[in-house]
């Protein structure tokens, strides 16, 4: 084990804990937003339609999460052991919202013409998991307190406006991407409602992140220092140039014949603005002190995994997308209704 | 460190796997009993075993959905109460539980998708393959959990290095010396579960005489499976136990409740251990039938549980009791898989009614023996959280008492309500019984939502 491989392996590792994250946030974001949409679509044959447009593909996309959090672990034992208990209460919030909103996609139908309770168990599952995990990314920029390697903070240090507003933020981004798949995958009534409210949602997200590219670099100064020092600005421009881009193409889309179009934009959204977070706070993983060097477990453990994954992430990726494959096409109305 | 947090971080734990184990050891189980209906449907053409297999996948598909998001919460736990476990050891378990994800859970969930939506997507090979898939995920997930959690049992292939367990030989960590015997008999257990349910819901059916060639053949599969798998248990279980005797033997004494190694030892049928005390009060014992059990040696003796520091015995009550439940349970199944096979070979299974009247309350029997089980195994176990590498009370996450508490409340609350209800639909779909399917070319060639299929 030279010094070079002891320098690169974690960088791996966080480029993989990062793709487990994008992957997760960008399938379940489809998912959750449908939920945090059920409500505007009261009738319930729209809602079959809706829930039935993602009913093979949930299970699979919330399985990004366990590897994302299970990575964390395998390769970074210290970081997770900072991280968990620090966002211990939106945590629990989260998974315990994840129970609401998955069982609700079986029980749903098993308990039909007595469904109302488990259509709201999925809105307000979607609704609080989602807000939940932005409250994490805001918590997660916020920074911890750390002492003797060890969480030291209250139970309540991650709740700040900031994590409020990424809270209501990712509820939104999470709505739009869910409106684009609406838009694509279904069509009558739920189509078009679908692009009516993908519209105000898109300029909503649009807002939350030219306020979160504001407010961070005020708050923060290493953020401020990542992108505003001399000759940064030039290598990173791209980015924000690259966001109002998609911003033009999803709202093309969604005016178009093309929802395809808006679902990807969105999607390229969702991405973009992740790698922005990474520029932003990477090399910490725990910050302000725990740096993904700091954090890295023994070689040993992350090389197995990294072999693991290597050699079997293109077979997840090969049968996910013959899933997807296979379930092409938009709903009809009143289809998986019998 | 909180000794009430701790109490109550372990008692959340315990309550949140608990509730797991359930639908995973179900899962696993009806998983491949769908998938061998399916497959024998393939080969025979004979759509009775079509309806079953589509009768079973819908109560698979409730079980299933409540697996995954009863699991989810555990594999977060680790961090938010049990931080200091996880820094521990992270760098062993991390990884068996990580190449669960990989090479398990994703198989089974995206599968599970054409399982439950492809009946007329895809062509049938592809939708069986699909289930076999599916049922071969499961198998994978037991394997690697199974692994994890018996290296916590019995640690090898590592090294220790200021408190953290580095792994040093992956062949090592993964077979560890438990890990092929509690493998067998988790496996084991899962599958004979399910085989009860099978039996109890055909049981049922019979003597209400609805479905009839369904109901015979749920029957006779219960019935085959329950009398092969109840006696190989036995088997398994005792084999596991001269395992833990040889790595874990303070676990064994508590189990037993065999305080003294004084000479050959005796088999406790009935007490009440006294930790404090330590002794059994209300003994009922047979003389050198202990020996006889884990040496296979009517002189055999053992070490008892004073030949163990008191601060690193396990709780001997609880232990001590649950064994007992799960060992009483086993006897029980072989019964009915004997009795039954017995009646079949005699003509007489469908129309003897004690019988199938028994049977049809057999259903929850196995669960409760695989909780017990587990409670054994684990509790046993204890001080240590990792056998000899981690005390338990060294293992928790420096949070406080009420977010603990609050979190234990959220858990208990929330699981109480929606797995019940689960339960209850399980049931409800149970008595429901399997419906004539509906002739394929009738469906749309779209996605649907399998319970809305009826």
């Amino acid at each position: 084990m030279t010094a070079t491989y002891a320098y690169w392996l974690p960088l791996v590792s966080t480029g993989v804990v990062g793709l487990a994250v994008a992957m997760y946030v960008v399938l379940d974001g489809f998912d959750l937003g449908i939920g945090i949409l059920f409500p505007y679509f009261p009738q319930e044959i729209e809602r079959d339609q809706m829930m039935n447009s993602v009913a093979p593909f949930w299970d699979g996309n919330e399985t990004w999460l366990v590897l994302g959090g299970v990575w964390l672990l395998v390769a970074f034992p210290l970081a997770y052991s900072i991280i968990t208990p620090a966002l211990y209460v939106p945590l629990i919030a989260m998974l315990l919202a994840l129970v609401f909103r998955g069982v609700a996609f079986e029980f749903r139908w098993v308990a039909k013409p007595h469904h109302r309770k488990w259509d709201i168990a999925f809105a307000a599952g979607s609704t609080v998991a989602a807000f939940a995990q932005g409250t994490m990314v805001g918590g997660l920029l916020n920074g911890f307190r750390v002492e003797a390697g060890q969480f030291a903070g209250g139970p309540l240090d991650w709740l700040t406006p900031f994590s409020v507003m990424c809270g209501v933020g990712l509820v939104v981004g999470y709505a739009l991407i869910g409106a684009c798949w609406l838009a694509m995958k279904t069509s009558g009534g739920v189509e078009k409602q679908a692009r009516r409210f993908a519209k105000p949602l898109l300029l909503a997200l649009s807002a939350f992140i030219v306020l979160i590219s504001i407010w961070t670099p005020l708050q923060f100064e290493r953020v401020a220092a990542r992108w505003f020092s001399e000759g940064h600005l030039l290598y990173l421009s791209p980015v924000p140039l690259i966001t109002a881009a998609l911003v033009v193409s999803c709202w093309r889309g969604l005016n178009g014949r093309h929802p395809t179009v808006a679902f990807n934009a969105a999607v390229g959204l969702f991405v973009i603005s992740f790698v922005g977070l990474a520029i932003s706070t990477l090399p910490y993983l725990a910050p302000p002190s725990i740096t993904l060097w700091d954090a890295a477990a023994s070689p040993k453990s992350q090389t197995f995994m990294l072999v693991g994954t290597t050699v079997l992430v293109p077979f997840v990726l090969g049968y996910t997308v013959f899933v997807y494959h296979t379930f092409r096409g938009k709903i009809q109305p009143g289809e998986g209704y019998h | 460190m909180d000794p009430h947090a701790l109490l109550l971080a372990r008692i959340q734990f315990g309550f949140t796997i608990s509730v797991h184990i359930i639908f995973p050891a179900f899962s696993i189980g009806s998983s491949a009993f769908v998938a061998t209906l399916l497959v024998l449907w393939r080969r025979t053409g004979s759509d009775h075993y079509h309806r079953i297999a589509r009768f079973w996948t819908k109560i698979f598909a409730v079980s299933f959905a409540m697996g995954v998001v009863s699991g989810i919460p555990l594999s977060y736990e680790l961090g938010t109460n049990w931080s200091r476990y996880s820094l521990a050891t992270g760098n062993v378990i991390g990884p068996l539980i990580g190449y669960e994800v990989l090479t398990a859970f994703f198989l089974e969930s995206t599968f599970l998708g054409i399982m439950l939506f492809g009946w007329t997507r895809v062509p049938p090979w592809l939708h069986v393959t699909s289930a076999v898939l599916v049922a071969l995920g499961t198998m994978i997930s037991g394997f690697w959990i199974l692994a994890a959690n018996s290296w916590m049992q019995t640690p090898a292939g590592h090294i220790v290095q200021n408190g953290i367990a580095i792994p040093v030989d992956w062949f090592r960590v993964i077979f560890n010396p438990s890990f092929p015997y509690r493998f067998t008999h988790m496996m084991t257990a899962a599958y004979l579960t399910t085989s009860v349910v099978v039996l109890a819901a055909g049981a049922r059916y019979v003597l209400q005489g609805k479905f009839p060639e369904e109901a015979r053949t749920m029957l006779r599969m219960g019935v085959g499976m329950v009398a092969i798998l109840g006696p190989a248990q036995l088997f398994f279980g005792d084999q596991h136990g001269l395992n833990t005797l040889e790595h874990q033997p303070a676990k064994i004494a508590a189990m037993e409740g065999h305080w003294e190694n004084t000479g050959p030892a005796a088999l406790v049928l009935f007490g009440i251990p006294d930790q404090e005390g330590e002794r059994n009060r209300a003994e009922i014992a047979i003389p050198r039938l202990g020996g006889l059990i884990l040496k296979h040696d009517l002189n055999g003796r053992y070490a008892g549980l004073k030949d163990f520091p008191k601060a690193d015995r396990p709780p001997v009550l609880p232990v001590f009791f649950a064994f007992r439940i799960m060992a009483g349970i086993g006897v029980l199944l072989i019964l009915l898989g004997l009795t039954g096979a017995f009646l079949w070979s005699r003509g007489k299974l469908f129309t003897t009614r004690w019988y199938l009247q028994a049977a049809t309350y057999s259903w929850p029997i196995g669960f409760i023996a695989i909780l017990a089980g587990w409670i054994t195994t684990e509790t046993g176990r204890q001080p240590y959280v990792a056998y000899g590498i981690t005390r338990t009370e060294n293992a928790l996450s420096p949070v406080g008492l009420a977010t603990v508490a609050t979190s234990l409340v959220a858990f208990v609350l929330v699981y109480t309500v929606v797995f019940s209800v689960g339960i209850y639909y399980i049931r409800r779909l149970v008595l429901g019984g399997p419906k004539p399917a509906p002739v394929p070319e009738a469906l749309p060639n779209r996605p649907l939502s399998l319970g809305a299929q009826e």
